[in-house]
């Protein structure tokens, strides 16, 4: 009686399926609990995977309801690769389809958060842009390109995504505004930590990450947003150090 | 001229520990006995940010021991070319002084399904799990050690004991192995098998690396005990006596305290190492 994987596999990710015969205990009676120790580590350690890669879901949820969502995603979309840190990026779609949980309308969009975090925290390193690149001519100025530093996210959301995050991680956050929110994510060094973009800079930035010169990018700002400060927004990238020196790791 | 060369070709016989984030800056103000680390590769496989600063700034300091939990050396089919070429990559710039793995298999098709999961031990998984270990040595270009699994259960079909599996993918792939003693005490209780006549039984001269860690006791369903390799507490005392056996046995190897569940503060962990120096001492 031979066991192959994917008669393990099968039996390690459904409960109800019988344990493959063939997997004994040391007096050669059948494995029964036993096999429970896999079935258990796989969707243990899984489970705790996504509660440190999901901080924020997990702190909306709760421990219980995690749990639950946790069960049912893990056996759906069990990881695709080995690197762990990775985990979890089908999460956002799959609760976009999550009957139990769709009264919860962020919560999308509050995993995409986390997401973008976790994915800041393992980008590459980059020197931030030096204030001086920008001291030149107007003229000049406008027909450079900058690049988005690879720890750099820019996340649109039609909820408040920022306020989101702080009323659950701040102390003394104030409570969250209805409306539509974008988040910048940058890692000044080690730690990621989210900012709230003023009206048009997500435009600004993604013109300047697809390659676009700063004044295109400006255009574009102003174009579907009157109110787009540049001063503004520049300021806050510069201060985040959302910008980068070297075109090279642009991503 | 930058210095490539390894600062370690091989691991210290003195204490290491499992490295975790939290430990960094005692770690290396108060190391106690340990002079080298371990980290699970695949921690340290993103492009850049804390992780790898840390284990570049530690690599300065202590050897390091790169040790995988993600390639599935057991797996029925082909090894993941793209998870091997990652490993290349870091042990190419972490230049670690060891590399290990697990036998066991944890990927499966397209899916990795985190844990180390059980082989059987037949003449079909010893040569796929030989070819598998030549592949890894000739990508990385070194000698891999490879690590005996605890066990919760055991496969009718196999034809060769755990030991004699070993022994025999020693003298085909070169490869050496590393002794967890921890997991030989947790096999031994939940198969009903002596521990101590696995050491006797186990090529100790091919034994890079000796690991120690605690369990969780746990019961079957005839209410006979089932150890669990949790990784969560301090050692116990039958397996410091099984380490005993083994070194007394073995001479001096690098022993390694495993933490990684409930990871306790850096003082208790610094506690374990200096047991584990003490018990390296008489064989020094």
């Amino acid at each position: 009686m031979t066991v192959s994987q994917t008669t393990f596999r099968s039996a390690l990710l459904d409960p109800s399926e019988a344990v493959p015969e063939g997997l004994r205990d040391g007096a050669d009676a059948p494995a029964g609990r036993r096999f429970s120790v896999y079935r258990n580590n796989v969707v243990v350690s899984l489970t705790e995977a996504l509660q440190v890669a999901f901080p924020l879901v997990y702190k909306l949820l709760g421990g219980q309801t995690f749990a639950k969502l946790a069960a049912v995603y893990v056996r759906e979309h069990p990881p695709s690769a080995p690197l762990m840190m990775h985990y979890g990026d089908a999460l956002p779609d799959f609760l976009e389809q999550f009957k139990p949980l769709a009264h919860i309308g962020y919560l999308p969009d509050c995993a995409r958060l986390d997401l973008a975090l976790r994915a800041s925290y393992h980008a590459a390193d980059a020197p931030a842009l030096a204030a001086e690149e920008l001291q030149c001519a107007p003229k000049v100025l406008l027909e450079k390109t900058f690049a988005l530093a690879p720890s750099t996210r820019i996340l649109r959301s039609r909820w408040p995504l920022h306020d989101i995050w702080r009323v659950n991680f701040e102390a003394d956050a104030p409570k969250s505004r209805a409306v539509a929110q974008d988040v910048l994510i940058t890692r000044p060094e080690f730690d990621p930590a989210p900012h709230l973009l003023p009206s048009g800079a997500a435009t600004w930035l993604e013109g300047l990450a697809s390659g676009q010169t700063f004044g295109t990018a400006h255009d574009a700002a102003v174009a579907d947003f009157a109110d787009f400060d540049l001063a503004q927004a520049l300021t806050l990238a510069l201060q985040t150090r959302a910008l980068t020196d070297d075109k090279t790791k642009d991503h | 001229m930058l210095d490539n060369s390894p600062r370690y070709d091989h691991l210290p016989a003195a204490p290491g520990v499992g490295y975790k984030p939290q430990h960094f800056a005692e770690l290396r103000a108060d190391p106690g006995p340990v002079k080298w680390i371990e980290v699970h590769a695949e921690n340290y496989m993103g492009d850049g940010g804390r992780p790898l600063a840390q284990l570049r700034a530690l690599s300065e300091q202590f050897a390091v021991s790169v040790h995988g939990v993600g390639l599935s050396i057991g797996g029925e089919g082909a090894l993941d070319a793209e998870h091997l070429a990652r490993l290349k990559k870091l042990v190419g710039w972490a230049q670690p002084a060891s590399f290990s793995e697990h036998l066991a298999w944890s990927t499966h098709g397209a899916e990795f399904l985190n844990d180390l999961l059980p082989l059987p031990y037949t003449n079909a998984t010893l040569t796929r799990v030989a070819e598998h270990i030549n592949q890894v040595q000739s990508t990385l270009g070194c000698q891999m050690l490879l690590e005996n699994p605890s066990s919760y259960l055991a496969f009718a079909e196999s034809t060769w004991s755990e030991t004699e599996f070993l022994t025999e993918l020693v003298k085909r792939t070169g490869c050496g192995l590393l002794l967890d003693v921890n997991n030989v005490f947790i096999s031994a209780t939940n198969l009903g098998l002596s521990a101590r006549a696995y050491i006797e039984a186990f090529p100790l001269h091919a034994v890079g690396e000796i690991h120690v860690g605690g369990h969780d006791e746990e019961t079957d369903d005839h209410g006979a005990p089932l150890l669990i390799d949790s990784h969560g507490k301090p050692v116990v005392d039958p397996v410091w006596a099984l380490l005993d056996i083994t070194l007394a046995k073995s001479g001096a190897r690098p022993v390694l305290v495993e933490w990684d569940t409930d990871v306790p503060d850096w003082p208790t962990l610094r506690s374990e190492a200096e047991r584990a120096a003490r018990a390296l001492s008489p064989v020094q």
